[in-house]
């Protein structure tokens, strides 16, 4: 859905579209019946759950109705929730650039002499997928725990209190969302730098342009369309996770964010309206931010 | 662009004269430029000829910093900017890749290199050097809206509009049209003129280096074979690299037979052609002498035997081209070779048909003398000088046909 804001965005700067051909239409069918399948029907259920009210004789059992004021419910309930979803989001989004940008960099540009030592780098990158990121996260909730290592080193520098910890913590939380979303991040950018001319880093040092301006006004402008796809890979999916912040992994109840809390709603409390309506704020939301985004940064002209 | 409007301040007053001493760039596995000294007067216009892959353009880049010399010194205005950064040498280049920034307007790429200077009225004089290649109508533009002429006109503005003491142009105009192409080397030769920059000028077109350039070098394998004013090495090549690179030459390979104080005799296939002593590079042993065609007279006849001129023959027309001012002849001499002959069409009547049986002959002052190579029996490097006069010949033909499109 998000994506759609983005797609819109970048064919305008295509030429116009050619005249219509069945063929093309008869090509697209799949596609379109896939998307009608799993996209429309399933939101359109979304919207009629989330205007539905409860069954007053039946509890857990609910009937269709038209109660607009579940959105108001639920978003004074859980406004906490919604804005830190936002807030972990973001950050975790800026750690993973500040991280994922160099690593990008370094991969397409400075390995681009060594094509085997560059090909070895991206796998290292893609590498944590083959493991479950459920297994890699707990795997950290274990580093990070009271008696591992993490907390036990900090504490004998005295960094840490005796009686802190760190999981349970929003720093492990937007710690995971970072670490899990780094390798969406480099990806995309990897890809702008790699296509990266690099005569016009030299045209940028000839027209007196010190390494750091040509860097702030050549480089970083063209590897924007990659930044792009980065971050809304990143902040997307992140603003919505719900496994790094829940309680089973590296946060507790203080940490909850909007994706623990559509979950509560739909499994464990069976409030399948606020589940409904707290989707639907999460993904208007979205569309809002992205879209404000993708006009901001004015990625359309891009080539 | 005049002078007047044109703020003083973080502009070079005049060119600067660029010093290359001993410049040695060697590549993993192989060297592109061995033991190279230069000296480039302030104000001159400098051509750098020669074929693909000669060093030309690495040198350039040496000059811009765009790359390490393995050893050597690079002195501009008499300061040693070896050890300079790019970006802080008084030096601009017009690429040949044009490398416009894509993501900039037309009229921000040719700002780019004042506002990083922080000159005053940045726009109004990108403006200017707009104006002054035709092309500020399109300042509003992305570099990809424009073609290809157009965006070497932008580089060119975008490095002549910051006035550095010394301006590189690697191939600038090799994708102009020919009437383009003129009109852009008499404004750049005005602009070099009025502003009295120093112009470097990298090119694998000879036409261009002799029209453009009061200095012509030649370079051939990363060693400069020979530096002069162009008239100088056209009438007077030392090597045979020169004398079949810039323009075309008839050579002839034998052994000197009598050398005297102002004229060495050489046998060549049992015919003697004599050269002023002066004009030849080797007076004894295995000489290789040449002419050029436009130089050669045709006779029908043996003419007489003259001191002044030599003569050679009989040979045979095997080809005649007609191309409006002038006659192309080839005339193969038995055991000589082929010899191009150029006869300007003075008279209506065409002299000399294919398969006549025809005499050359031409003033001995002439005739040049070698201090290379061995005509009958090219060596390796040969290769390349074809490769590269075919290039040549197909880019003429190729501009030709474009400007009778046009």
């Amino acid at each position: 859905m998000a994506f759609g804001a983005f797609a819109t965005a970048t064919s305008a700067a295509e030429p116009a579209a050619r005249r219509k051909s069945p063929v093309a239409l008869l090509l697209l069918l799949p596609g379109l019946l896939y998307l009608a399948l799993f996209f429309l029907v399933p939101l359109l259920s979304l919207v009629i759950t989330s205007l539905q009210q409860p069954d007053p004789l039946v509890f857990g059992r609910f009937e269709n109705a038209f109660r607009i004021e579940n959105y108001a419910t639920v978003l004074a309930q859980y406004w906490p929730q919604a804005v830190r979803s936002f807030g972990f989001a973001a950050l975790a989004t800026l750690f993973a650039l500040l991280i994922g940008f160099p690593l990008a960099y370094f991969i397409g540009i400075t390995l681009r002499r060594w094509p085997l030592l560059q090909a070895l780098a991206l796998v290292l990158v893609i590498a944590p997928f083959f493991i479950s990121f459920l297994l890699r996260t707990i795997a950290w909730k274990q580093l990070f725990s009271d008696e591992g290592p993490v907390v036990g080193f900090l504490q004998a520098l005295a960094i840490l209190p005796g009686d802190a910890a760190i999981t349970g913590s929003a720093f492990a939380v937007v710690f995971g969302l970072t670490y899990n979303f780094i390798p969406f991040m480099t990806l995309p950018i990897y890809t702008s730098l790699e296509r990266l001319d690099l005569r016009y880093v030299e045209a940028g040092g000839d027209l007196y342009a010190s390494p750091a301006s040509t860097f702030l006004r050549v480089t970083l402008p063209l590897a924007a369309p990659g930044i792009m796809s980065g971050t809304l890979l990143t902040f997307i999916p992140a603003a919505g996770d719900y496994v790094n912040a829940s309680r089973e992994f590296l946060g507790s109840t203080e940490t909850a964010m909007i994706g623990n809390v559509i979950e509560a709603n739909f499994l464990v409390l069976q409030n399948f309206p606020a589940a409904a309506a707290l989707s639907l704020v999460l993904m208007a939301a979205i569309l809002v931010l992205v879209s404000v985004y993708v006009k901001r940064s004015g990625t359309e002209d891009l080539l | 662009m005049t002078n007047s409007a044109v703020p003083q301040r973080g502009f070079a007053e005049a060119g600067a004269d660029l010093e290359l001493v001993g410049i040695t760039k060697r590549f993993p596995g192989f060297t592109a430029i061995e033991n190279l000294d230069l000296k480039i007067p302030a104000g001159s216009f400098f051509a750098l000829l020669g074929p693909s892959g000669c060093g030309k353009t690495t040198t350039l880049r040496l000059i811009a910093g765009l790359e390490d010399a393995t050893a050597g010194r690079i002195l501009i205005g008499g300061k040693d900017v070896t050890e300079t950064k790019a970006y802080q040498r008084p030096v601009n280049t017009v690429f040949q890749s044009y490398a416009l920034f894509p993501h900039m307007t037309v009229l921000e790429n040719v700002a780019f290199g004042l506002r990083r200077r922080r000159v005053g009225g940045a726009e109004a004089l990108a403006h200017e050097a707009l104006s002054l290649v035709e092309l500020d109508h399109l300042s509003a533009r992305k570099p990809a809206q424009l073609s290809g002429g157009q965006q070497q006109r932008v580089a060119l503005a975008r490095a002549v509009v910051n006035r550095p003491a010394l301006l590189l142009l690697d191939e600038p105009l090799g994708a102009l049209d020919l009437k383009l192409r003129r009109q852009m080397q008499i404004e750049l030769k005005h602009i070099q003129s009025t502003v009295g920059l120093t112009f470097l000028h990298v090119t694998h077109d000879q036409e261009e280096a002799m029209t453009m350039a009061d200095t012509v070098a030649v370079m051939n394998k990363g060693v400069i074979e020979q530096m002069g004013p162009p008239e100088e090495l056209y009438e007077l090549p030392h090597t045979t690299f020169v004398a079949t690179f810039l323009g075309q030459s008839n050579l002839a390979t034998g052994a000197v037979v009598t050398s005297t104080g102002t004229t060495v005799v050489v046998d060549v296939a049992g015919q003697k052609v004599s050269v002023p002593r002066e004009r030849t590079r080797r007076h004894n042993g295995e000489v290789t002498v040449g002419v050029r065609p436009e130089k050669v007279a045709l006779h029908a006849t043996e003419p007489a035997r003259d001191a002044n001129r030599n003569v050679l023959g009989p040979g045979r027309v095997t080809d005649v081209s007609f191309s409006g001012v002038s006659t192309q002849y080839e005339v193969t001499v038995p055991a000589l070779g082929v010899f191009t002959v150029f006869a300007q069409n003075t008279s209506i009547a065409r002299m000399h048909h294919d398969g006549d049986e025809v005499w050359l002959s031409w003033e001995v002052g002439h005739t040049f003398g070698l201090a290379d190579g061995d005509a009958s029996s090219p060596a390796s490097r040969f290769l390349d000088d074809t490769d590269t006069s075919m290039i040549a010949t197909q880019r003429r033909e190729q501009l030709e046909t474009e400007l009778e499109e046009a």
